[in-house]
């Protein structure tokens, strides 16, 4: 009887002192924040466009913690997705093209001639990367726009353009090479699947 | 002098040398070809800024272009001419794209600029020495092209212990440096010992490889012949003991650690093409604007080693070197194992071009297709970096970038020796470079986004302290207006009794009430302005705070609006109490005023609409709250339509009541007129004066014709005389009631049957002038065509004041 007691005074002691201990590091090592929501965050392109139907990239991604679809993002385009299917560990779905469709990287130019100064670009940016004042004409820091198209519907003389950045050769990347050629599967006899009826 | 110890590498292969082809025949020096390509980006870092214009005469040597920040060279002209074009053209890099070009057309003189050798470079400071090397253009001309005084700069971080000078040229083919010690081993041996003064290693050393027994002889003998204390350090061929970290460790038995720099373990490596260069510019002052470069390849029937000109067209070289195009199949820059496919020979040579290889089809037939690994690992055997190529392969054929990277893939060489010896054909490296440019381009994407992000949060911390800002005025301004507000809602019951003492107040208390209304509706707009922006910037707190401040304004302006309907209500009744005369006016005005009001409340509702339809295009969940203000909107539109119409019934009856008054708005209109009058009767007497003082001053009547006077004086008395008709038709009108109006017609016709005569006149006194002096002819025409003019007008009024005239009589 003794031995039982005792054996329950030990775990209710050990409970106790554990339970101590988890509820003193929940309050010591408490994390700020959502760490998840940062690490979507992360992972997004920060164009800031709102074509997720989002003001900004991270309500998007709270909004992604929340359950939201992954794939509203068409700036990140496949690439975004894959990754936030991998981090999220749920399946990549393509882009979702009510959202608009995955483009080659823009940036927006200012026909300089054309502008009349009216600022109203500059009060659509989202990353203030468009220099210029009331009256003067404006032009766009090329390094610091997103692509994000939300000069482009304020403009009253329609005189923002939106153009592809080209590969240059500082930008070129090599090319995948294209895997195993087709013809080198037909080179050993056991490896031939097809047409074995012959 | 004591031979060094030779460590030696893992792995490497053995491909075969192909060397001897290339040095049968001695160093050529191609002739000018007809036009040079200089890019501005020949070495690594920033491209290079041109100094010159299209049209620009240059000597050979003089700066086309300087270096654009830290990491970057200048570039000089290779030889005398015009520059003829600055544009794009293909350059000699493996994706066969274009870059920013200097054309520059040779004048075939060959003539030097002014050399301006660094001869007391032993005494300069060092700094002034990297800074000179740096405008001679020296880039590492051993294949990266990085600027040397960057190199020279780093070696500073550390006490050198080695000065290693990469003479191994390991590549199959290449002899261009072999060729360059046979030829220049003074030169070499001298730019060495500056470089050395510069960077003060412990030990000089010159990696050379065992197949170069030639260049071997000319170092070893130029060196006893100098006393020189650099030592030639042979080691066995094996591919690629030229690699800069594979030298590294052939000679000092020292590993580079994975991503620093030999600089970090007190090794400085160069090339020997960069010593000569160096050599060359301290010595001679002359810029780097020629290389060695091999020629080599099945498809030349003259392969050999040259010395040309930066910015020769490949083209060029293939025609020195006696190609032959049926033969060649592939041209490569650089060696086999690590150059790349030129898909047109019309590239120039660079600073890095070492070799141009045009090999026919047997010699480097098509690669293999590739099969699948075998996992036979021998790949693993060749890697010179000590890498694990399978795994590598692995992790970029399935684009797992991050696990490659935690696989040392930046620590690749890109030597190729995997590939070579890959029994499935596998084109190892270039899975690897497309794995390193993924990575490259995630990270630049990585840091663009953060930069993004900053700014973007940055943006919005400043916008919510700017709303913050506004807030509390606005809450300022609240605590202010209410009170007022409240004040007059007290006074406004009292003061708008049907007392005849509360007229006057009464509006008094309207303009008031105006002021504040007038406010309260800029406010209001202001506030719609934001709730618009918010909504178009999506800023969901926004939306809600300012929707909140708009219905409160909104009331407020309903309020104000109401109180002053109140008012102005009670001053017409008044008014009529008591003075009938003046009610019209206020009553006209409250008309305009609500005109307007509706005017503005229509627009309201229209653009309320417009943002419920946006708002149901994008779905937004405010469109509830948008579908209430249109509501409200339109139920402001429409009490202020029936406020108008209401009022309107009303004018009819005061306008009754108070049929004297127009005389009092026609009293304005009549002072009105008689100050016009009073200053076209000025006007003709300033241009009567005017007339006589010239008249006085003897002039001829030409004279004053052709003087402004007279027309002015005509222009005048007309005006006068139309201001007068019509004031007297005016006030006859009013004051005797319609008493006789034509009489004063019939004046008016008299007067103006006056000015068409004399118009009519003057005309013929012009025609007359125009017969006696015809060298006057295109003036007086032109005076003619003026009086006509003003005939034509004289004679309208004429026929309409007739026309008035017998209509009154009729009406009789």
């Amino acid at each position: 009887m003794f031995t039982v007691l005792l054996a329950i005074g030990i775990l209710v002691a050990l409970s106790l002192v554990f339970g101590a201990l988890l509820g003193y590091a929940n309050v010591r090592f408490r994390v700020e924040g959502d760490p998840i929501v940062d690490q979507i965050d992360a992972l997004l392109p920060q164009t800031q466009c709102g074509q997720c139907g989002h003001p900004g990239c991270r309500p998007y991604a709270e909004a992604i913690a929340n359950g939201e679809a992954i794939n509203h993002c068409p700036p990140g385009g496949q690439a975004t997705i894959q990754a936030l299917a991998d981090l999220l560990d749920v399946e990549a779905i393509p882009l979702d093209g009510d959202h608009g469709t995955e483009t080659a990287k823009r940036v927006a130019v200012i026909r300089e001639d054309e502008c009349i100064g009216c600022t109203k670009c500059i009060q659509a940016c989202p990353v203030d990367a468009i220099l210029g004042a009331a009256k003067q004409m404006h032009t766009v820091i090329a390094d610091e726009c997103t692509g994000c198209d939300l000069c482009v519907d304020p403009c009253p003389v329609d005189c923002i353009d939106m153009v592809e950045i080209g590969v240059t050769a500082k930008t070129w990347s090599w090319d995948k090479p294209q895997g195993i050629a087709a013809t080198s599967l037909n080179i050993i006899a056991t490896d031939r699947q097809t047409e074995v009826a012959h | 002098m004591q031979a060094t110890k030779i460590y030696s590498f893992h792995g490497g292969i053995h491909p075969e040398e192909n060397k001897a082809q290339s040095l049968r025949l001695p160093l050529g020096r191609p002739s000018l070809p007809s036009e040079l390509i200089l890019p501005l980006g020949q070495h690594i870092g920033q491209s290079s800024r041109p100094l010159v214009k299209v049209g620009d005469k240059v000597l050979k040597g003089e700066t086309i272009a300087i270096n654009n920040g830290f990491l970057s060279s200048f570039l000089h002209a290779s030889t005398s001419g015009t520059i003829s074009a600055i544009e794009e053209r293909l350059i000699a890099h493996p994706s066969g794209l274009s870059d920013l070009c200097i054309i520059l057309a040779p004048d075939g003189q060959d003539t030097w600029t002014t050399l301006e050798p660094l001869n007391d470079w032993q005494t300069l400071s060092k700094t002034d020495v990297l800074a000179y090397l740096s405008e001679m253009g020296i880039v590492g001309m051993g294949g990266a092209g990085f600027p040397t005084q960057v190199k020279l700069q780093g070696a500073h971080k550390k006490p050198l212990s080695h000065f290693i000078i990469n003479a191994a040229e390991c590549e199959p083919y290449i002899t261009a440096d072999d060729m360059l010690m046979r030829e220049k081993a003074l030169e070499l041996i001298l730019g060495i010992e500056i470089l050395q003064h510069l960077v003060e290693a412990d030990k000089v050393v010159i990696g050379i490889e065992d197949n170069k027994p030639a260049a071997i002889d000319a170092l070893t003998s130029m060196i006893k012949q100098r006393d020189s204390k650099v030592q030639v350090a042979v080691v066995p061929t094996k591919y690629p003991s030229g690699g800069e970290k594979q030298l590294i460790q052939l000679l000092t038995g020292k590993e580079v650690p994975s991503g620093q720099h030999p600089a970090d373990i007190g090794i400085l490596c160069h090339n020997v093409g960069t010593c000569v260069a160096v050599y060359d510019a301290i010595t001679f002052g002359k810029p780097l604007i020629s290389r060695f470069t091999t020629l080599t390849g099945d498809a030349l029937k003259a392969p050999q080693n040259v010395e040309v000109l930066l910015g020769t067209p490949v083209s060029h070289l293939l025609e020195y070197a006696d190609s032959e195009p049926k033969k060649l199949s592939r041209l490569i820059m650089g060696g086999p194992m690590m150059g790349f496919t030129l898909n047109s020979a019309a590239v120039p040579i660079v600073k890095t071009s070492n070799c141009i290889l045009a090999a026919s089809k047997k010699e480097l037939p098509p690669p293999a297709p590739e099969q699948a690994c075998i996992r036979c690992g021998m790949c693993e055997q060749a890697c010179p970096a000590s890498l694990l190529p399978q795994q590598l392969l692995w992790f970029s054929k399935s684009q797992e970038f991050e696990k490659a990277e935690h696989h040392n893939l930046f620590d690749c060489i890109e030597c190729g020796a995997c590939s070579y010896v890959c029994p499935s054909s596998i084109p190892l490296v270039q899975y690897y470079r497309h794995s390193k440019s993924s990575i490259r381009e995630a990270r630049e994407a990585t840091v663009k986004s953060d930069l993004a992000k900053q700014r973007f949060e940055a943006r919005k911390a400043r916008q919510d302290a700017e709303a913050a800002e506004k807030e509390a005025k606005r809450l300022a301004r609240q605590k202010a207006t209410p009170s007022k507000a409240a004040e007059k809602k007290k006074a406004a019951p009292a003061k708008a009794a049907p007392t005849v003492a509360a007229a006057p107040a009464a509006t008094d208390e309207s303009k008031k009430l105006k002021v504040d209304l007038a406010i309260g509706k800029s406010k209001l707009k202001k506030l719609q302005k934001q709730l618009l922006e918010a909504q178009e910037n999506e800023h969901l707190e926004e939306i809600s705070n300012l929707q909140l401040q708009v219905t409160e304004q909104e009331k407020a302006v309903a309020l104000l609006e109401e109180q002053l309907a109140k008012t102005a209500e009670a001053a017409p009744t008044a008014a009529e109490a008591k003075v009938p005369k003046p009610a019209p006016a206020p009553v006209n005005d409250d008309i305009k005023k609500a005109k307007i009001d509706l005017a503005i409340a229509k627009a309201a509702v229209k653009k309320v609409e417009k943002a419920l339809k946006k708002a149901e295009e994008i779905q937004a969940p405010e469109i509830e709250a948008i579908r209430q203000q249109l509501k409200e909107a339109q139920q402001r539109a429409d009490e202020l339509e029936n406020a108008l119409v209401n009022p309107a019934t009303t004018i009819p009856k005061t306008e009754t009541t108070a049929q004297a008054a127009p005389s009092s708005v026609d009293a304005d209109m009549t002072k009105k007129r008689k100050i016009d009058l009073a200053i076209a009767k000025a006007g003709v007497k300033k241009a009567e004066k005017n007339i006589q003082l010239l008249k006085e001053q003897g002039k001829n009547e030409s004279e004053i014709e052709a003087s402004e006077w007279p027309k002015k004086l005509i222009e005048a008395q007309e005006k006068l005389a139309v201001l007068e008709a019509e004031d007297t038709t005016d006030t006859v009108a009013k004051s005797q009631a319609k008493a006789e109006p034509e009489m004063d017609l019939a004046n008016q016709i008299k007067k103006e049957k006056i000015a068409v005569a004399l118009a009519k006149a003057q005309i013929n006194k012009l025609n007359k002038r125009l017969e006696s002096a015809p060298e006057d002819a295109d003036k007086i025409n032109q005076d003619i065509a003026a009086t006509e003019q003003r005939l034509q007008r004289a004679e309208a009024l004429l026929a309409t004041l007739i026309h008035s005239q017998t209509n009154t009589q009729e009406n009789r």
